[in-house]
């Protein structure tokens, strides 16, 4: 059954006509082009579909649109503001924290809402709040710089 | 850096017009005969516009060593494609694809080692004679193993065996065939490792000619070794399913459908027997090594000539025999992973080192300095260390890693059940293929545009290992110009000459010196070119910071681009295409001696572990990985290549197994195969040792191999002190740790 859903994506307006059963992966991805959202195991283990959906990081892939709506979502799209990356974006490349970039996006939205939450993350902290999305290149530790960097500077 | 905005496109995120999606039917059995394909009920969905079986194939169904783009009389495991349902949408050929009826007659599966050598087993390939890969025997024989043996004080027999693990890289295979408007050519997108091997598989299976067929890599998800005989056949099946529907076609395999049809981590089983004297010095080492193969092989021809070189460790052992072979079983299959077959030799041969030490009551690491090969040994293959041969730094890095780790045993027995150990894996690898395969080859082109951008082409691909920034950076620093002036396009087979597999860490060592002589014969025309300007002789002129100039008379200079420009006024090409080749190396296949490699990279590991004696649970806490990397080109992007090896090692040593039952696949998917999450690594500190090889682009050796291959090891030994009980079976999981044995599968503990 085709329902009619409306929500912001990276503060724009939307409104969508989905099957009921449609994830909000796919219509990120099929519907508004917003590929950077990426698909690892569709079951809401590796995280690499983490967008935040009114600012609490979720897995896109076990969320149904029809769930969101009136919903603010923000996607890795987002992250740059005035055509500048934003700092975390800027800390993962300048401490090498991607490599083959798969995880990346959905890394930098679980860094995205642990710094919104608590702008002072321990290692620890964000340890626990990065341990939902899974990278087999980087062993996370250079990740962990990179969040570390921008928490320590404040500009998270 | 399109890869932290969104921008990076990976195959899944690529659509074209018209674009079909496929679904591969895969088998229900290890191993059994097809009797019927029954697509009817498929073909019945109006969505489905094509299911696609062997008698579709317009050219060859076997398309590598064995492997069948769709499998037609029997299926030999359960990743086999049977068929292929092609469909307007990808729910509809799923759809499509649960509703193609096969019928089987079930065979008796070879699920084991032991199953395949049995004798009256059934062939898991019909056309052999049994079901050892015969082409993945090799021997490796130095000194006179008995004398040694009789010489020796005593002797210890071991055996150990690997599990097989999966890459577990992010992104599952991805493949989109788009055929031109005639017909005459097809294009290939997609997450593949190895774009030649590809367009030679697709090539054959629409039965043209290579040139028709261009593959074009996009941003890899991650491979470590893994996206190529997968990505292949599903590229084949694309290609067909397009030229058969006209339009483009994409397959995108769940992640379940990858952990199932993919390559793994071969399996190894290993049987030792040392002669060892009470000083600790090993006289003797006999190693029998058996490679579980899995249904079908591309690799174990390569991993065993590896395997049978690195054995018996970095350790000067005077007497050797080596044999190695791989058997064919009704399983998932082996193929290359990140550190080849090293990280299995190397938990092996690190955990038989400690048990030697144990019986010896001799610290391991006063063991293994003991037996490190040093200046004037040879290596296992009879080459030469030390002066006039090849740079033997382990010795200094044992002692250094030692020192920096602060490194001591911790006393025996502790209290209570939370008990720490600490594990040593030292480990030496052969850089790049070696003698494996003949020549090891590859090209790059280089070419200055006329608005004095850089181009450059390597033969080999950037599978997120970051050659592009290591090709980039040599390019600029022989120019003697501004980074930002290189592009690097994604690799388009049509553009370069067959460059071979980016593979065992040849990226840098191999294709970087291809791209350092391109570099180099481009600078040699940008001189000349200067020279008429300057009229100076080019011979004599130099480029830094984009300015040329003679060190002699420094003042009359030109810029780069006014060089550019008078080169391109003036008619002159800007441009190279270079190969470089290790040549045919000269070694005894029969006796296992002679060069095997060009060079060697040394390395040692200690890792530092918590193990709850209650639970099983293995914490690792610290560790030091320390490398020799020749000449340190880019420190950042090594210490991720270690970081990531060490952590992917980790998994392997306590959490990753691939459980099958009666060879089906039960840990399909990440709730069930786990792989380390940040809550899981260790601080881990690396030690960049530079040995002034030079062998690679300004010396460089590579380290995404040598990050992994000990971790795994180091955990395992670490675990063994900690509890005082070796497992002897990888991974060291809950069970193996708490209870000595396996759950699922009887191990062996003590």
């Amino acid at each position: 059954m085709q329902e009619k859903v409306s929500f912001t994506v990276n503060g724009k307006e939307y409104e969508v006509e989905v099957l009921s059963n449609e994830r909000l992966l796919d219509t990120l991805r099929d519907n508004l082009g917003l590929t950077g959202t990426k698909e690892g195991c569709s079951i809401g283990e590796c995280g690499a579909c983490t967008v935040l959906l009114n600012g609490e990081a979720v897995n896109s892939c076990l969320v149904f649109t029809v769930q969101v709506q009136g919903g603010h979502i923000l996607t890795v799209e987002g992250l740059k503001k005035d055509g500048k990356l934003s700092p975390l974006q800027e800390a993962f490349v300048k401490y090498n924290a991607v490599q083959c970039g798969y995880c990346s996006p959905g890394m930098l939205m679980a860094a995205t809402a642990i710094l919104k939450k608590n702008p002072q993350p321990s290692r620890e902290e964000i340890k626990e709040g990065i341990a939902g999305v899974l990278c087999r290149c980087t062993g996370y530790e250079q990740i962990i710089q990179a969040i570390e960097a921008v928490a320590k500077k404040g500009e998270g | 850096m399109s890869k932290v905005t969104g921008r990076a496109r990976f195959a899944d995120d690529l659509s074209f017009h018209g674009m079909l999606f496929a679904s591969t039917v895969y088998s229900q059995h290890p191993h059994a005969r097809i009797k019927k394909v029954d697509m009817s009920k498929a073909m019945d969905i109006p969505e489905v516009l094509a299911v696609i079986t062997p008698d579709d194939v317009p050219g060859s169904n076997g398309v590598m060593r064995g492997f069948l783009v769709l499998a037609g009389e029997k299926v030999k495991y359960v990743g086999d494609g049977v068929a292929l349902v092609v469909a307007k949408s990808e729910t509809a050929a799923r759809k499509g694809r649960d509703a193609v009826v096969v019928d089987y007659e079930p065979l008796p599966p070879v699920l084991s080692i032991d199953d395949a050598l049995k004798s009256g087993a059934s062939l898991v390939h019909e056309d052999k004679e049994d079901n050892i890969i015969s082409k993945s025997r090799y021997q490796l024989k130095k000194g006179d193993l008995e004398r040694g043996f009789a010489e020796a004080d005593f002797i210890v027999e071991r055996t150990y065996e690997t599990q097989f693990v999966a890459h577990a890289y992010i992104e599952p295979e991805v493949v989109i065939a788009v055929p031109d408007f005639n017909q005459e050519f097809m294009t290939i997108y997609g997450s593949i490792q190895n774009p030649f091997s590809a367009r030679a598989a697709v090539a054959a299976a629409l039965g043209w000619s290579v040139g028709q067929v261009k593959i074009v890599q996009n941003a890899v998800g991650g491979t470590f070794g893994g996206k190529d005989e997968c990505a292949i056949l599903n590229a084949c099946r694309a290609a067909i399913a397009s030229i058969k529907t006209h339009r483009p076609v994409k397959l995108s395999l769940s992640r379940e459908e990858s952990m199932v049809e993919g390559p793994k981590r071969h399996p190894y089983r290993f049987n030792f027997k040392v002669g060892v004297k009470k000083d600790g010095s090993i006289l003797a080492m006999k190693s029998e090594l058996i490679a579980q193969g899995g249904a079908y092989n591309n690799k174990a021809q390569f991993t065993n000539w590896r395997a049978s070189i690195h054995a018996t460790g970095p350790y000067n052992i005077p007497n050797i025999e080596t044999r190695v072979f791989g058997v064919y079983t009704n399983t998932i299959y082996g193929g290359a992973m990140r550190g080849f077959s090293s990280p299995q030799c190397i938990f092996a041969q690190e955990s038989l080192m400690d048990e030697i030490a144990q019986e010896l009551d001799m610290d391991p690491l006063e063991l293994r300095r003991k037996n490190a090969l040093s200046p004037g040994h040879t290596l296992p293959d009879g080459q030469l260390l030390g002066e006039g041969g090849l740079p033997a730094p382990l010795p200094d890095i044992i002692d250094n890693t030692a020192r920096k780790f602060k490194y001591s045993k911790p006393a025996q027995p502790q209290e209570g059940s939370v008990k720490k150990g600490i594990g040593i894996a030292c480990g030496f690898r052969g850089a790049g293929l070696g003698a494996e395969a003949g020549a090891d080859a590859t090209g790059a082109i280089v070419t200055v545009q006329s608005d004095g951008s850089i181009t450059i082409v390597s033969g080999l691909t950037d599978n997120g290992q970051g050659l592009k920034v290591a090709f980039s950076q040599i390019v600029a620093e022989v120019l003697g110009v501004s980074l930002d002036r290189i592009v690097y396009p994604t690799t388009d087979t049509s553009i370069i000459p067959d460059g071979g597999p980016t593979v065992a860490s040849r990226g840098v060592m191999i294709g970087g010196r291809a791209m350092e002589k391109a570099a180099l014969e481009v600078k040699k025309k940008i001189l000349v070119v200067a020279g008429e300007i300057l009229q100076l002789d080019p011979e004599k002129l130099t480029i830094e910071n984009e300015e040329i100039f003679s060190p002699d008379n420094p003042e009359k200079r030109v810029s780069y681009m006014d060089v550019v420009s008078r080169a391109y006024a003036t008619g002159q090409m800007l441009a190279a295409l270079s190969w470089f080749s290790t040549g045919v190396p000269e070694f005894d296949y029969e006796t296992g001696q002679g060069k095997s490699y060009p060079t060697y990279s040394w390395g040692m590991v200690i890792t530092e572990v918590e193990v709850d004696t209650e639970t099983g649970l293995v914490k690792v806490n610290r560790a030091l990985s320390t490398h020799d990397v020749g000449t340190a080109i880019n420190p950042a992007a090594i210490k991720g290549q270690v970081y990531g090896g060490y952590v992917m090692g980790q998994g392997m040593a306590v959490l990753e197994d691939i459980e099958q039952a009666n060879g089906f696949v039960k840990s399909k998917n990440f709730d069930e195969y786990l792989i380390p999450t940040a809550m899981d690594i260790p601080d881990i500190d690396v030690l960049i040792v530079e040995t002034g090889d030079t062998y690679g682009p300004f010396g460089g050796k590579s380290v995404g191999e040598p990050g992994t291959e000990m971790a795994a090891a180091s955990v395992a030994n670490a675990i063994a002190q900690a509890t005082g009980r070796r497992i002897r079976n990888l991974p060291c999981n809950l069970e193996r740790v708490f209870l000595g044995y396996n759950l699922t599968r009887q191990g062996t503990a003590r």
